[in-house]
């Protein structure tokens, strides 16, 4: 099997790539790529995404073709892909970090900045937070209601359809943490950077 | 509920761990990856390398230590030392960093935290503040402490989450080694007045004080020394903390 890292300039992904190796073992062929023909062969792909939702929605554009590739390996052929962070975010119709900026589209929803009640809560969100599961998603198999993510984010996903949310989590307020839509995954947490239980988390989707 | 995070710190040289955990069943107590793999095992929310190589041809030892950490540590790796400009902090990154700190280049020149935060975003970059007091204030100091700056650390703190500082941590000089405790006033007016998080630095002796620092309202706390010599484990120190109804990861 063959799991595809997006490498598309948007920030660091070494962390994403040592991960998804060190749970791959030699069992499972990970790639780190912008090939268009590679990620078309691909069995999965795994969006990571850092900076801005701008700077990374750029990243992809900038990328002749990558956009039409990604949206024919998760729509059409909705063969599975995981979004984390800004990968999660991307996923919306519309973001508003830095200046008003056209999403995916592939799940309905809108990514606003956090809201910190007038300063109560700092941002960005930082650090080790709960997760409340509320779906039942393949990505969650094995892992317990209430355990630990790492966070890093001021912008917080809020999709129209709230069945696609498959946890949360409270900062400020209850924030959209993860997502499932058939074969379309996202994480606003960083599994690369939560332990044993954010590596579970990567097993579950290698081996979907 | 987001937990308040506990970061070991090792000072690393040449590649080599001048201060990190004092275990004597290691195989190897200068291998800064073997000490920050006990860490994260241990419980540790993240790690942190201060990278204090004083020759310009040792400094490519960190890169190494940095890339080999990051391949068997899933926890956020911050480091800092020496770090001068972009290029610096994006080969850093590269070999596996989550997040650069950065102390001198941030005074001189605030553009790199500005230009550094817009390219790799504000989650990676940390502005390391040492602040000593002065008359009614606090002072900053460069080059590891070594210069002082004139510059009012208040001021500079609000000035750096302007240019985009993801977090600050703030090191008292005055309480650095000393055992004796944070300095509590300078880690309430600075996390008090920047929307940002703070990690408190410099001072701490007792697991009392890590309550303290939380309670100054930063939201996590940096040690060395009390981890170092095997005074207390990463998860003592949580579960103190958690005795005390900080909220915590355990």
């Amino acid at each position: 099997m063959d799991v595809t890292i997006l490498d598309y300039k948007s920030g660091n992904i070494s962390s994403v790539i040592n991960s998804f190796k060190e749970v791959a073992k030699d069992k499972v062929n990970i790639e780190v790529t912008s090939d268009l023909n590679k990620i078309k062969s691909s069995d999965k792909v795994v969006l990571p995404g850092q900076g801005s939702f701008k700077s990374c929605i750029d990243g992809l554009n900038s990328i002749t073709g990558m956009i039409d590739t990604l949206s024919e390996f998760a729509l059409n052929n909705k063969k599975p892909l995981l979004g984390i962070c800004v990968g999660l975010q991307m996923f919306a119709d519309v973001g508003y970090e830095e200046v008003e900026t056209k999403g995916l589209g592939w799940i309905s929803g809108k990514v606003s900045k956090i809201d910190n009640k007038d300063g109560k809560y700092k941002l960005p969100h930082i650090g080790w937070n709960q997760i409340n599961i509320v779906k039942d998603s393949k990505i969650f198999k094995g892992i317990e209601n209430n355990s630990h993510m790492y966070f890093v984010h001021s912008y917080e996903f809020i999709p129209n359809d709230k069945s696609v949310t498959a946890a949360t989590t409270d900062y400020a307020s209850k924030i959209v943490c993860a997502v499932e839509k058939e074969n379309i995954f996202g994480t606003q947490f960083h599994p690369e950077k939560s332990d044993k239980t954010g590596l579970k988390v990567i097993d579950n989707f290698i081996n979907l | 509920m987001l937990k308040n995070r506990i970061i070991p710190c090792l000072d690393v040289k040449n590649g080599r761990v001048v201060k990190g955990i004092n275990f004597v069943d290691l195989k190897d107590a200068g291998d800064p990856v073997e000490q920050a793999k006990i860490y994260s095992d241990g419980g540790a929310d993240e790690i942190c390398f201060l990278d204090i190589t004083a020759s310009n041809e040792n400094r490519d030892t960190i890169y190494d230590v940095v890339e080999k950490t990051s391949k068997k540590c899933f926890v956020p790796l911050t480091v800092g030392g020496g770090v001068r400009s972009i290029d610096d902090i994006n080969k850093l990154l590269n070999c596996g960093a989550d997040k650069v700190s950065i102390n001198t280049a941030a005074v001189q020149n605030s553009k790199v935290v500005e230009d550094s935060s817009r390219k790799f975003g504000s989650q990676c970059i940390v502005v390391a503040i040492d602040a000593k007091r002065k008359d009614d204030g606090w002072e900053i100091f460069t080059h590891g402490g070594r210069n002082p700056t004139g510059i009012n650390a208040l001021e500079f703190a609000s000035k750096m989450e302007k240019s985009g500082a993801g977090e600050l941590l703030v090191t008292s000089m005055d309480k650095d080694g000393t055992q004796s405790g944070y300095d509590i006033e300078l880690m309430q007016k600075i996390s008090s007045m920047v929307n940002i998080p703070v990690i408190a630095s410099g001072g701490v002796g007792t697991l009392d004080h890590l309550v303290d620092g939380i309670k100054s309202g930063a939201s996590a706390v940096l040690a060395a020394s009390i981890f170092h010599y095997g005074t207390y484990s990463v998860n003592e120190a949580k579960e103190y903390l958690a005795s005390k109804d900080i909220p915590v990861r355990i």
